[in-house]
């Protein structure tokens, strides 16, 4: 038995909002510390406007060992006694709730804007009053000392990256604090997906982060689909795992060249990238965009693999999978480039766990968690694919589950697009059920993706929260660079990777 | 050392031809500058404006209905909103233009961008340096970007190079749809370019507002005060997109060719 046991929610199966139970906030506190300290994991933590001037929060949680999860939630009014104080993994989600809702989470150590933004889900009474951190003024954390200066990054940065501001307090070389200010990408994705019809709003979420079209798609998607009871074809879940892995593939391929181009190895920087970039063509091949766009929709897939195609993506994936090993042996055999990535920006096992870190972040440490495997749904029920992890958790180690990651998602398409099942590519997927709520979540390459969805009693969304893997991932970054040189920083900051877009929504 | 020659063999040469050759043929379903055929299509066009995800459907200033490539974001959904067959996708990726309103067309034809006046292309034709400012994205025309200094696209073996500093860059390449939290940040760094200077305008987003759209956090694209003289329509744009238009701008490519 566990705690959640009567509420039966699983990564996409919808429940009746009126099941989720409604706790005082002591009692709510209580429940999240506890199923945390008991092993559960914060999924996702936000709030919605119940009532004039009340907000609901919500919590749902995760048991990776077992595939469920859990929800609950609490009524509060302009402030509550916040969670991070016992719980740091609800660190930066109270500080959105904070930012989103103007609900103060009283004894929060680090309240400041994640976003800045206006308040857009606050209750309607107070939506006018200000919010509980001011959008204009960030206030930065600052050392003190003869020798201790300060470097300030972007947000317009030196390449073409995406923008955000870094604060690094170093003491000559040596970084020992660095703050990251996001929310530069704000476009207000959330109330997009509230308020826009269907045909849009798929739109919308292809565009949460422009590199993880199939994952977010797939996640916004799972969600409605919950909630209407919408069963893909198991052929349609075929092509949608397939296109999933090939967004994996092209994106690890790309960011173990672009770790290769930071440590000046040209070759391997040179082949990887054109080696990314035909799995960007295969996905232009089978959608007609080089990101999937397109593709992913609800009900199943707007493309189908015919028989002539699945041959030749087959031989093309088999090409790659004989080029990319050789410039991987390359890469990682490579004395120099060993030694470069070793001991660099080290994420701890222990941070880890308290940070409630995703993706190849925390698989890097030795933290076996993949939702294909812990929360399996639609072909990874039926197809396994073998979790990859690797120890250190620095730099290198990421890279390592990154080339691990791309011979399994290489074996998993190439056998998949041989053994496609027969069905429909795409069924009809009607109306929102009311009144209740869903969790879809996709590992998408950075990790987890997580959609909440919750209907109102007519069948419209009342809410719909995204998290990206680089909402929970940015902490780690920051984390990691404490005690390396500043040089080390851009090198860092490719060994994640983390989405600029996906965070600031 | 032996594996290093023997990888470089392998890899062999992989930059395109292009422009000296026609571009590789794109694949059957890829979605490039949209067609419409004005006689299946009515010009009184209320009920596919209303039920197309984007603002593709305008009217145009002879006010009938046109496509606007600007507004377009290339996806199933958009072509699917009009009769059948009226409107649809060609694998033709070239549709950068030079002035907004080329890109507003009552078939999908457009004028393909015009070079720069001879004086600019003295002395920018050989050497362009670019600074790119990213302004409430989500991300992928950068990928874009980044994409086209790749050995494929190779955009550097053109004199065009993207700087870590406005003020070593002849001009601005602006994606996004320009938000609130970016604004300031982009105004400062137009403002930091030396003149004479270029701005290119690349994507749905930075043309229109693209997917995000109406969203109260986000303007329409690059705000009048910044003139632009590259408009890249796409959701992303192709590297080719880019690519022909930024050689279009630079005189190394006549209309029409290749």
């Amino acid at each position: 038995m566990s705690r959640f046991d009567e509420l039966g929610l699983r990564n996409r199966r919808a429940v009746p909002w009126e099941s989720v139970p409604l706790e005082a906030t002591e009692r709510f506190r209580e429940t999240v510390i506890g199923a945390v300290t008991d092993g559960w994991r914060i999924v996702s933590l936000f709030g919605l406007p119940d009532g004039d001037d009340a907000a609901r929060l919500v919590a749902i949680l995760a048991d990776d060992a077992r595939g469920e999860l859990g929800a609950t939630s609490t009524r509060v009014g302009p402030a509550y006694p916040a969670l991070t104080p016992d719980c740091p993994s609800a660190n930066r989600f109270e500080r959105e709730i904070a930012e989103q809702c103007g609900v103060v989470p009283q004894g929060h150590p680090w309240l400041k804007p994640l976003r800045r933004h206006p308040p857009d889900h606050a209750p309607p009474a107070r939506r006018t009053g200000g919010s509980p951190v001011d959008r204009e003024a960030y206030p930065f954390f600052q050392m003190e000392g003869d020798e201790v200066h300060e470097v300030g990054v972007g947000p317009v940065h030196a390449g073409i990256i995406e923008p955000g501001h870094f604060r690094l307090q170093a003491h000559g070389e040596t970084v020992l604090f660095l703050e990251i200010v996001l929310g530069y990408q704000h476009r207000g994705v959330e109330r997009l997906l509230e308020t826009l019809d269907r045909g849009r709003s798929v739109l919308a979420a292809e565009s949460i982060a422009g590199d993880s079209v199939i994952g977010h798609a797939g996640a916004y998607c799972g969600a409605l689909e919950a909630l209407t009871r919408s069963r893909k074809t198991p052929r349609a879940q075929t092509v949608r795992g397939i296109a999933l892995e090939l967004e994996r593939l092209a994106n690890h391929l790309g960011d173990l060249g672009a770790i290769a181009g930071d440590v000046a190895y040209a070759p391997a920087a040179a082949y990887l990238g054109r080696l990314r970039g035909e799995c960007l063509n295969l996905l232009m091949t089978l959608s007609g965009n080089r990101y999937g766009r397109g593709l992913v929709r609800p009900g199943g897939v707007g493309f189908d693999i015919p028989a002539e195609m699945a041959v030749e993506m087959r031989d093309r994936l088999q090409g790659l999978r004989d080029e990319v090993e050789p410039v991987l042996d390359l890469l990682f055999g490579s004395a120099s480039v060993q030694a470069r990535l070793e001991g660099v920006g080290v994420v701890s096992k222990v941070a880890c766990a308290d940070g409630g870190f995703v993706g190849p972040v925390a698989r890097a440490c030795e933290v076996p968690r993949d939702v294909r495997h812990d929360h399996p749904y639609g072909i990874f029920r039926f197809a396994h694919i073998p979790v990859a992890t690797a120890w250190a958790g620095d730099a290198l180690a990421r890279a390592l589950v990154r080339r691990l990651e791309i011979e399994r998602s290489l074996a998993f398409a190439i056998e998949q697009l041989g053994a496609l099942p027969r069905g429909e590519a795409r069924v009809p997927c009607g109306a929102l059920r009311p009144g209740e709520l869903a969790v879809a979540m996709v590992e998408g390459w950075r990790g987890e993706i997580v959609h909440v969805v919750i209907t109102d009693a007519s069948g419209a969304v009342r809410r719909h929260k995204i998290t990206d893997p680089s909402f929970h991932n940015w902490a780690a970054l920051a984390l990691a660079m404490a005690g390396n040189e500043i040089s080390d920083f851009p090198l860092c900051n490719k060994s994640f990777n983390l989405s600029y877009a996906g965070h600031d929504l | 050392m032996l594996d290093l020659i023997r990888n470089r063999l392998r890899q062999g040469m992989r930059t395109l031809a292009f422009p000296r050759v026609p571009a590789p043929e794109l694949p059957e379903r890829f979605r490039g500058r949209p067609t419409r055929d004005p006689g299946r299509c009515p010009d009184d066009c209320g009920p596919c404006a209303s039920a197309a995800p984007s603002g593709v459907f305008v009217r145009g200033p002879d006010g009938r209905t046109a496509l606007d490539l600007g507004a377009c974001l290339f996806s199933p959904e958009e072509a699917a909103a009009c009769t059948p067959g009226a409107v649809g996708y060609t694998r033709d990726y070239r549709m950068a233009v030079t002035a907004r309103g080329a890109l507003v067309t009552p078939t999908g034809e457009v004028a393909l961008a015009r070079a720069l006046d001879e004086r600019s292309r003295r002395l920018f034709g050989r050497s362009l340096r670019l600074r790119s400012v990213v302004a409430g994205s989500c991300g992928g025309c950068e990928a874009e970007l980044v994409a086209l200094g790749n050995v494929v696209f190779d955009l550097a073996r053109f004199g065009v190079q993207f700087v870590a500093s406005p003020r070593h860059a002849d001009g601005l390449v602006v994606t996004g749809a320009v938000n609130a939290n970016m604004r300031g940040a982009l105004m400062k760094t137009y403002e930091a370019v030396p003149a004479p200077k270029f701005v290119l305008a690349v994507g749905a987003c930075a043309l229109s507002g693209g997917p995000f759209r109406g969203s109260g956090e986000v303007a329409g694209g690059v705000p009048e005060e910044i003139p632009v003289d590259l408009w890249v329509p796409g959701c992303p744009p192709h590297p080719l997109t880019i690519l022909d238009g930024v050689l279009r701008l630079l005189g190394a490519l006549e209309n029409g060719a290749p």
